[in-house]
């Protein structure tokens, strides 16, 4: 066997380059720069990197390409979600630098070796250490979001998914306070992530001994030319699906979602809730369509079953929560469920829908987290829900800002929200899933029930000695919310822009 | 036909009231002072607009009376084209009066009514921001736009029956008028998305051009999805249950949005896609079904209640019964339908603030058996409220006369038996109506102590005098002026059939019948004392005070299971994926023993879930492949 070394296009892989290079810089900062000026370093590389890889994504946004021996897609939505990525990363990014809200830092452990409770941690907090590991992984778990939605074959795929997801593991084990919980989620979500990979590479290898290839090109030729017994390749495509399920959070592949939402630090919640959505919908959408299109009829109704059980369990469980960061969970595994009916669809339109509706989620969720790191009490912050009664009263602001998210997470009108849900509920209808859509709306119904009751809560009732406080951010999660609030409403109010540029940017190339 | 002299303005009409709820809302404390006079200002200004407007399309030939006016191009992906646009026609034309008419006297009796709340300047906000939802929702010229005006009128109803948020049952109310308007906007949102689907565009003039392409089936669910929609915002049976509730707001807001305007929304919804309906012929039959049995409900819920809005509440049901009939009666009542609505909206308004004035001089006590012989005591509430009294009852030549009187002639074009059946109800209201003035005005005083009735500021009573003419003369003004037949025909259409006697046989029968209700109504009220205990009454009463047992359905039926099934699922998925497992796939159960030797804490049980869902998810494929 002749290995040949593939041509790599490298001005379209330059967004991936620059993000990659930076990672390892930053990497290098931790370990020879001083501590004094680490925290400073840092953020100044990430942020720039961050704007730099998407002021690159935007001049490459017309190139067409195959790269890498046909590895790597850069197409119309490879662009858009990669900019997407970026653009969330950047705000997510920015309530991990919040440093003024916690009393004691940020919104990290000082050393994550330390023992939870112990006197090393106590002496790390009090000479006010701060954790500036935190920003390699990001720019790792940045860099494995790109390459997953412009992978096209599938070990691509699986080296994508692994160097997204071990940073996001790290990450969630890494809040100051609530150490245990959030060392426990970080654990459940490692082991559990671990397991759903290994499905993965199960149904790629499964996929190989179909199709005798990795690569979406030939494994698509190869379902249209074998005629017969497909056996192995539906068996296959079940178990590369579950292990996306996973990452998706979809139905019943979900139940690490609410103990890594409460667990993990909020503003980590908040940018990987955001971030992986994105990352995760655009690798399912380009196999299931580039490499299996073929055997649409096979998969599309086990994509009915996922996203009712999804859209019914997440609304119908998120109404009995009590804390206000597993009901988000539960909303998240939902909102999966309405993502899901655009998937579906299988047409250009509902590949715009889900777009769309992509980058609505991920401003509205940004900014619900950004809220949530705000609203605080003395043991850090009041994720309880009835704490937030009549905070309305206290903080109008604030309650109404995440009035506003609230609204578009339910899809109620002139909120970005609203347009992503009526999108992909016409795609789905476009598509002849009438019956999928009904129960969309009507789960939709029920999840704007305990969307709802939050903001009748802040404002409908009386604040208690439990109320809590908003505490006032420094100028990072500032830009983040104002940024989150803006675009959520400008997207439900003029979402003409955002809609032209996803219908400039076409389908997934072949 | 775009938008020539005074239509340019057609988007300040909704701006206006729209920018006062964002200067008042936003503005914070700052226009505490000077806040509710803006917000009397911006729908007074947006009446004098829609007056001009009004007289603009007069001058038009009846043909060209339709103004379109495109703000901008909202969402445009592929097939779908949806502007913001807005259409005037004649059909709009007289909601934006009412809205915004009736709506500015409101404004303006609120700034006596609200005088001491120290939440006046949110208040008016709400309301604002109320009267430009309304507008959008009735000058949309697509569905989804309307849809937006749908879902915001919901929002400041919901906000505006939870003002006085520290009585626990109003937020309760707030909350049941959401739960049970999402069941409606349910209906909406999956009939315009079938729209859309059929048609291919969700414009009103495009659906209505292609209606004949469609099948009779499609056309019957679109309208019994609308009805529905409409249901749910008119307090149509079986969503009827949250507008006896939703009298806890404030009682201009129970004038202004829960009598005059956004609960005739679903009236507009139904004549306005009046094309869909005359296609689908069980759609419309079944809106007049949902309507009769409506006006039964209201009218015996308004018998039995002692609360005086509350009464009110349970005849604006049962007049909007009257209105959702006529309108399921086809082209021979969908005139008359807004023709009711109009007069309605007007005399009921009266009657509100009437009832408002009342209370505010009665320390704010709602019970009608703790009134008595306030005639004299509040000399132009008393006046004004008959005026709306004899509108509603029917008394020739008030202005509900001329329409009741409209719609129970359709009602015996199409069949005598629901005519007959209109004709009773009619009796009950002057049986009800008659009951609230004599409890109320008439009998001895059983006042409270403490209590010294007065009449209202001037403020106040202007409004209710304007009101009070408007009920009077309104019916005849719009029949024999305003010849609302032939302005409205352009867009309703217009058809009448023989009926086998003549017209006035059923005026003198019905006003028979009404007398007869007022009579016992009179005799059993005025003449014999009012206990201020009520009595158990028999068991039509009890049930009536219990609003029909509507709440008790909606507990049994959907409450309890929902929450029940949330808990229950949640247990089960925090905990019970093990059994679940165990008991899906029996064969994966000697692994799974042995698995729970080996790890520890809820991981075990997540991953155990993933693997019966990837059995799932494999067998769902296999099973299923083509």
């Amino acid at each position: 066997m002749e290995f040949i070394s593939p041509e790599l296009d490298y001005a379209a892989l330059a967004p991936m380059i620059v993000v990659g290079v930076a990672a390892i810089i930053s990497v290098l900062v931790e370990a020879f720069a001083p501590r004094s000026v680490r925290r400073f370093l840092q953020l100044v590389l990430v942020f720039t990197t961050l704007i730099g890889a998407l002021v690159l994504v935007v001049l490459n946004s017309g190139m067409r390409v195959l790269t890498g021996g046909q590895s790597i897609a850069l197409d119309g939505p490879a662009w858009i979600m990669q900019g997407t990525i970026l653009i969330l990363a950047i705000l997510g990014g920015l309530l991990m630098a919040e440093g003024g809200v916690d009393p004691s830092g940020d919104a990290f452990a000082p050393r994550a070796s330390a023992l939870p409770g112990s006197e090393d941690e106590r002496q790390f907090t009090i000479r006010g250490y701060l954790q500036t590991e935190v920003w390699p992984f990001l720019l790792f778990a940045v860099l494995g979001m790109m390459l997953f939605v412009a992978s096209n074959d599938l070990l691509m795929m699986f080296i994508a998914l692994e160097v997204m997801s071990l940073p996001l593991y790290l990450l969630a084990g890494m809040a100051r306070r609530r150490r245990l919980l959030s060392q426990e989620a970080a654990l459940k979500y490692f082991l559990l992530g671990a397991f759903s990979s290994a499905f993965f590479l199960f149904g790629a290898a499964l996929i190989y001994g179909y199709s005798g290839s990795i690569a979406f090109g030939p494994i698509s030729f190869a379902i249209t030319t074998k005629a017969g017994e497909n056996t192995l390749l539906l068996i296959g495509i079940a178990m590369l699906l579950v292990g996306l399920f996973f990452k998706i959070g979809a139905v019943p592949f979900h139940q690490w979602t609410p103990d890594v939402y409460q667990g993990a630090p909020t503003p980590v919640t908040g940018m990987m809730a955001a971030t992986v959505k994105v990352a995760a919908f655009g690798a399912l959408m380009r196999l299931l369509y580039v490499a299996f299109g073929g055997v649409r009829w096979d998969w599309e109704i086990l994509l009915w079953i996922v996203a009712i059980l999804s859209m019914l369990v997440g609304s119908i469980i998120a109404i009995s929560q009590s804390d206000i960061k597993r009901m988000l969970a539960y909303s998240s595994i939902a909102q999966a469920g309405f993502i899901l009916v655009g998937v579906v669809a299988a047409s250009p339109q509902g590949l715009a829908s889900v777009l769309f509706y992509l980058i609505a989620y991920g401003f509205t969720t940004i900014g619900a987290f950004a809220v949530i790191s705000l609203v605080r009490n003395a043991s850090g912050e009041a994720t309880s829900i009835r704490d937030w009664a009549g905070l309305g009263k206290k903080s109008p602001l604030i309650a109404a800002i995440f009035s506003v998210f609230m609204l578009s997470l339910a899809g109620i009108p002139l909120t970005g929200g609203f347009i992503g849900k009526w999108g992909v509920f016409a795609a789905g209808v476009a598509a002849g899933d009438a019956w999928l859509v009904i129960v969309a709306v009507i789960a939709s119904v029920i999840a704007a029930f305990f969307y709802v009751r939050v903001i009748v809560l802040m404002y409908f009732a009386d604040p208690t000695p439990d109320t809590a406080a908003v505490v006032i951010p420094s100028g990072f999660t500032t830009v983040s919310l104002a940024a989150g609030a803006t675009l959520t409403i400008a997207l439900g109010i003029v979402p003409q822009p955002i809609l032209d540029i996803i219908a400039n940017a076409g389908v997934f190339i072949r | 036909m775009t938008e020539p002299g005074i239509f340019s303005l057609l988007w300040v009409l909704i701006a206006l009231p729209l920018a006062g709820a964002a200067i008042l809302l936003f503005g914070g404390r700052r226009t505490d002072r000077w806040g509710p006079y803006l917000g009397v200002l911006t729908v007074c200004t947006s009446a004098v607009i829609g007056v001009l407007m009004l007289l603009g399309l007069m001058a038009l030939p009846a043909e060209e009376r339709s103004i379109t006016q495109t703000v901008y191009s909202w969402i445009a992906v592929g097939s779908l084209q949806v502007d913001f646009a807005l259409q005037l026609d004649q059909l709009s034309m007289v909601f934006v009066l009412l809205i915004t008419i009736v709506g500015a006297l409101i404004h303006i009796y609120s700034l006596g009514y609200m005088a001491h709340d120290p939440d006046r300047r949110k208040f008016f906000g709400y309301l604002n921001l109320f009267v430009a939802a309304m507008l959008l929702l009735v000058l949309a010229n697509n569905y989804l736009l309307l849809y937006v005006g749908w879902e915001g009128v919901g929002l400041a109803s919901y906000l505006l029956i939870g003002f006085w948020q520290y009585k626990p049952s109003a937020a309760a109310a707030a909350k049941k008028a959401f739960i049970i308007n999402r069941v409606g906007d349910v209906g909406l949102s999956l009939a315009i998305m079938l729209i859309f689907v059929t048609f291919g565009s969700v414009t009103f003039g495009e659906v209505f051009g292609q209606v004949g392409e469609a099948s009779e089936g499609t056309l019957t669910a679109i309208g019994l999805l609308l009805l529905l929609a409409a249901a749910g915002k008119s307090a149509q049976f079986p969503l009827q249950a949250w507008l006896l509730d939703a009298m806890e707001g404030p009682t201009p807001v129970s004038a202004l949005i829960h009598a005059a305007t956004m609960v005739t929304a679903g009236v507009y919804l139904i004549v306005r896609s009046h094309v869909i309906f005359d296609a689908a012929v069980w759609a419309a039959t079944a809106v007049v079904v949902v309507g009769l049995i409506t006006i039964f409900m209201g009218a015996i819920i308004g018998s039995a209640k002692d609360d005086i809005k509350k009464s009110l509440a349970g005849s604006t049901m049962s007049q909007i019964g009257y209105m959702v009939f006529a309108a399921g009666l086809g082209p021979i009542g969908y005139i008359f339908a807004i023709f009711h609505l109009l007069t309605h909206g007007v005399f009921k308004a009266g009657l509100f603030l009437g009832a408002g004035s009342v209370m505010h001089g009665m320390n704010d006590d709602v019970n009608m058996r703790r009134y008595g012989t306030l005639k004299g005591l509040m000399v132009i509430t008393f006046v004004t409220f008959m005026a709306g009294y004899l509108a509603i009852i029917g008394i020739p030549p008030f202005a509900g006369f001329w329409s009741k009187d409209e719609i129970i002639h359709a009602a015996f074009e199409r069949n005598a038996l629901i005519g007959v059946a209109t004709i009773l109800a009619a009796g009950i209201t002057g049986f009800y109506m008659t009951r609230m003035i004599a409890m109320t005005f008439f009998g001895k005083a059983r006042w409270e102590e403490g209590v010294h009735p007065h009449e209202s500021p001037k403020v106040m009573t202007i409004p209710l005098i304007i009101l009070a003419i408007g009920s009077t003369l309104l019916g005849m003004a719009l029949l024999f002026w305003g010849n609302i037949e032939s302005w409205l025909e352009p867009v309703t259409g217009f058809a009448s059939e023989p009926t086998p006697f003549p017209t006035w046989v059923y005026i003198v029968v019905t006003l028979i019948v009404v007398i007869i209700g007022a009579i016992i109504g009179w005799v059993m009220y005025a003449r014999r004392p009012v206990p201020i205990e009520a009595p158990r009454g028999s068991w039509l009463t009890r049930a009536a005070r219990k609003d029909l047992y509507g709440d008790a359905v909606n507990d049994a039926l959907v409450v309890r299971p929902s929450f029940a099934l949330s808990k229950a699922l949640t247990i089960f998925d925090a905990r019970g994926v093990d059994g679940f497992v165990n008991g899906l796939a029996g064969s994966v159960g000697a692994i799974s023993g042995r698995l729970r030797r080996t790890q520890t804490g809820f991981a075990r049980s997540y991953a155990l879930s993933m693997v019966g869902g990837a059995l799932l998810v494999a067998l769902a494929l296999v099973l299923v492949q083509s």
